[in-house]
């Protein structure tokens, strides 16, 4: 009885749909397992048809590319599903929103007509937004931007990795103050500064947090408190490391 | 609370019910899992502090994956902010990681929902599950800046236990300004009721003032007014009110018409890994088996059924609300239901085509429970099939009132094996009354020939069986309430023989796995459990010496609370072991005799009698009263069924919103 795979309705894939989503505000702090368990519960309460691989424990069709670090923000994850029925982009899009908290927020759902999605997302746009007095920032910038080499180590579950970050970053600049949206009372106690850096996905990945670990070692930057960072984008690099295309503009093509 | 601004911090001054996650936010980044802390589950509630008359902060003091999936707290959550003026939020424990970088910090403790500081609540519930949660509410009072002690506090929540510890809160009676017994629903909305109209009022008498109009309903317990006095050799000579109008009994709640109150109605999801991914329902409360050593059977008197119709109910709304994958069909024996048969069969039914998988914990020892088994798994999904002996021998289990012979045992794992059960748990339990090595070794036997049973039912070899072991702790309310608890090195020396006694077997050592702990921790539990006032020093000694999180292994420590507690009882004439391995006769005062649990105390004396003399009792649903009391004194009665539902129509299929219409042909 319990040794043969049950019987259950294993209806095939019919359509794949890629959905952008973003995490915000204090869900920044779900890690990536935490997400998958709140979108595939967010799938079953909306009443999306997922298609569900065999075997004793099915699993619904959900791939996840690069996700963002835990306690990173970003308004550009990226996930695919399986259906086994046809499904409007938009209601699914609108439903499944509903059905995750608030946080987590779908952006867009589009029917994948292309196969090379995962190849798209090239690089990423982050924004930083470091607390420390302007002068240190762009100095600490300066000094990353005119190395041709920066060897940071991290913990990863290989074990610490000694690795380079400063060739994966394709753009670092300065937004304007005004662009500032931190509470005032984080704002009198320190002056911040914001940083777009896009950074091109290698292996191993360079992260928001190798970024900051090379800006502390060649320009000393330590900042006031813990640095905010949003991905901003994913996508394909169009003019030579300078912007993000969105990718799924080919799907679109297609269409 | 009557000021709408209170210091917080080194020197900033914030509005009562402001949010303090900025500051909070700050320290994120720095410690593990910070998603425990952030709150906007699906299906969490935040109102407006200014909305509302009456504001709570309930806390489950442990962590937040065990605290969140709590049924008690999601249901007073709910029935709190069902209220138009009353709102509810909710904390639970901080690791020591996040707890250092407050301090350090001046961030107070918050509540998850809108993080507003815990101090800033007019009522900070408490439920306790167990005893082991005393010092992870002496963290959260000093992190809140709350007075560890009770008659320190001012313009401070007033501080309210509950759950199945507070049926004896005397250890923690000096940190606590209340304590409510029995079930919350009804607890809760009659206290936010005194409480609104002494807000309303202008707060007529202070603290005080509402403290005594909570004393006078007689089913919150204040223990500000009443004396304990103390005989010459440490006993309790009586405990008596200091005050005329305050009663000398304090009475629990018991909820009746379950169907009426259907919570929680939209359980929350947690973000986070929680200890039990799944939603449950509650099927019904109370047990009446008696087993003698069970305190949360005897104090949840009588049974109360939910029907099936309703429970159903429940069940699709629940996962409709939630997207959980897994429900459980909760209560303490749920194979005892009066209907179970026909609810297994007919969710069965409405789910066999879906993800959904159906848990029942039941550990009833009869082919029954497999069958419930076998029927709830039927679309596939199978985790292990546990049964719960309790004793070794047959001597043993007439004296804890466990009536299970072994005969019945293993037909039940045949059973289970034959269906293709790979795996069988048994749990059983050490240091019983009475018990001898004979007794514990007994279960060795016993394991084994569940085992041969096995093989030879399911034509395998590599069937498992895995036996559990907890330490016995007495608790209040039951009849081993005078019991001497058995001491740790007893105990760890009759598990080390049953260890070998498995161990040495060729045939089947190696199919038996073996779970215990030592019995370090349960004399600890022991002395929190049947302490008296004079506790409240140990909790307080261990709680500064650093002791938290008492129920995680990796946290506790026995040298601590030991040397702890000789501190905090020197000069007192009585010691752990007076606490814990001493037995108690009749006239003894108990330190919760005046805490009405509805148990006559006779019956229980009695129900002790007879164990040790090894007379078994049964059980009042299926047999005469036997009269233990309660529906006497509380004026309550059995509410079981069946309610002659035998078949549940099958929901209407739902209509998928996000599909392209037309195209399928739904
Ligand atoms: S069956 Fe026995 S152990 Fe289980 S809840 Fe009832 S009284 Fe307690």
């Amino acid at each position: 009885m319990a040794n043969k795979p049950p019987e259950r309705d294993l209806a095939p894939t019919i359509q794949k749909l890629r959905l952008r989503y973003a995490k915000r505000g204090r869900l920044r702090f779900s890690s990536h397992r935490d997400f998958q368990r709140a979108l595939e519960r967010a799938l079953r309460r909306a009443g999306v048809p997922m298609a569900y691989s065999a075997g004793f424990s099915p699993h619904p069709k959900i791939s996840y590319s690069n996700s963002a670090p835990t306690g990173v923000a970003s308004e550009a994850e990226y996930v695919e599903i399986g259906v086994t029925q046809l499904c409007d982009p938009d209601k699914l899009r609108s439903a499944l929103d509903e059905a995750l908290p608030p946080g987590l927020d779908i952006i867009e759902v589009i029917v994948a007509t292309t196969s090379d999605f995962s190849a798209r997302l090239e690089a990423s746009v982050w924004e930083m937004e470091i607390c420390a007095p302007t002068e240190e920032v762009m100095g600490a910038v300066g000094e990353l931007l005119g190395s041709t080499e920066v060897l940071v180590e991290r913990m990863t579950k290989s074990g610490l990795r000694v690795f380079d970050a400063r060739s994966a970053i394709l753009l670092m600049e300065m937004v304007p103050q005004s662009a500032i949206t931190a509470p005032a009372d984080t704002q009198m106690l320190s002056e911040c500064v914001i940083l777009h850096v896009v950074v091109r996905h290698i292996t191993p990945s360079v992260r928001p947090d190798d970024v900051l670990t090379a800006l502390k070692q060649v320009g000393n930057l330590v900042p006031l408190k813990p640095v905010r960072v949003t991905r901003l984008a994913q996508g394909p690099l169009t003019e030579v490391g300078i912007s993000i295309g969105d990718p799924f503009d080919p799907d679109r093509v297609l269409v | 609370m009557s000021s709408s601004t209170i210091e917080a911090g080194a020197n900033k001054v914030r509005p009562r019910g402001q949010s303090v996650f900025p500051e909070l936010e700050a320290l994120l980044p720095l410690i593990a899992k910070p998603i425990q802390y952030v709150g906007g589950e699906l299906n969490a509630v935040t109102k407006p502090w200014e909305d509302v008359t009456v504001h709570w902060a309930l806390m489950y003091p442990d962590a937040y994956e065990v605290g969140a999936p709590n049924q008690g707290v999601q249901i007073l959550y709910e029935v709190l902010n069902e209220q138009p003026d009353v709102l509810a939020e909710r904390t639970y424990s901080v690791w020591p990681d996040l707890e250092t970088l407050m301090r350090e910090n001046n961030v107070p403790a918050f509540t998850v929902d809108a993080h507003r500081s815990v101090a800033d609540f007019d009522l900070l519930g408490l439920s306790f599950s167990t005893e082991l949660g005393y010092t992870n509410m002496l963290t959260a009072l000093s992190l809140a800046n709350i007075p560890l002690h009770a008659v320190d506090r001012e313009d401070h929540p007033i501080v309210v236990a509950g759950g199945h510890a507070a049926f004896n809160p005397e250890p923690i009676a000096q940190f606590i300004d209340a304590a409510v017994l029995g079930d919350g629903e009804e607890a809760v909305l009659l206290i936010s009721n005194i409480v609104k109209v002494w807000i309303e009022a202008g707060r007529p008498g202070g603290r005080e003032g509402v403290l005594l109009e909570l004393a006078k309903s007689g089913c919150v317990y204040v223990p500000r007014f009443y004396d304990v006095e103390y005989l010459p050799d440490g006993r309790i000579k009586r405990v008596v009110p200091n005050r005329a109008d305050v009663p000398s009994r304090v009475t629990k709640f018991t909820l009746m018409d379950l169907d009426a109150w259907p919570f929680p109605k939209a359980p929350l999801v947690p973000l986070a890994e929680t200890v039990h991914e799944r939603m449950s329902v509650e099927i019904f409360r109370g047990c009446t088996r008696g087993c003698r050593f069970c305190q949360a059977g005897m104090i949840t008197r009588p049974v109360r059924e939910r029907s099936m119709t309703s429970i159903a109910a429940m069940v699709e709304n629940g996962l409709e609300k939630t997207g959980f994958e897994e429900v459980g069909l909760l209560s303490l024996s749920s194979a005892d239901h009066s209907e179970i048969g026909d609810l297994a069969r007919n969710l069965a039914d409405r789910y066999e085509k879906s993800q959904t998988s159906l848990s029942l914990p039941s550990t009833r020892v009869d082919a029954f429970n497999v069958d419930l088994a076998n029927e709830l798994s039927r679309n596939g999904r199978r985790s292990g099939l546990t049964f719960a002996p309790e004793g070794g021998s047959e001597r043993i289990r007439r004296v804890i009132n466990k009536l299970v012979s072994e005969e019945d045992l293993i037909r039940t794992v045949t059973t289970a094996y034959g269906a293709g059960w790979r795996n069988v748990k048994l749990y059983f339990m050490c240091g019983l009354p009475t018990e001898t090595d004979e007794d514990v070794l007994q279960i060795a036997t016993m394991a084994k020939e569940v085992i041969r049973a096995g093989r030879e039912a399911s034509g395998r070899r590599d069937i498992k069986c895995t036996v559990s072991i907890g330490g016995f702790v007495p608790k209040p309310h039951t009849p081993f309430q005078w019991a001497a608890q058995l001491d740790h090195e007893s105990t760890d020396a009759r598990l080390q023989k049953l260890k070998d006694a498995i161990r040495s077997d060729k045939e089947f050592g190696k199919a038996i796995g073996l779970r215990y702990h030592d019995g370090k921790p349960g004399i600890i539990e022991g002395i929190l459990s049947r302490g008296d006032r004079r506790v409240g020093n140990v909790i307080e000694t261990a709680w500064k010496n650093g002791a938290r999180f008492d129920g995680w292994s990796e946290h506790f420590s026995f040298d601590r609370w030991m040397e702890s507690a000789n501190y905090a009882l020197e000069n007192t004439g009585v010691d752990v072991d007076w606490y814990t391995t001493r037995e108690r006769e009749y006239t003894e005062v108990l330190p919760w005799d005046h805490l009405d649990s509805g148990l006559d105390s006779e019956w229980l004396w009695e129900d002790w009698q007879d164990a040790l003399s090894e007379v078994a009792v049964d059980d009042c649903r299926w047999t005469p009263c036997f009269d233990c009391g309660v529906c006497e004194q509380m004026d309550t009665e059995i509410q079981v069924g069946p309610t002659g539902v035998i078949d549940l129509p099958m929901p209407s299929p739902r209509v998928s919103p996000v599909l392209v219409q037309g195209l399928c042909g739904n």
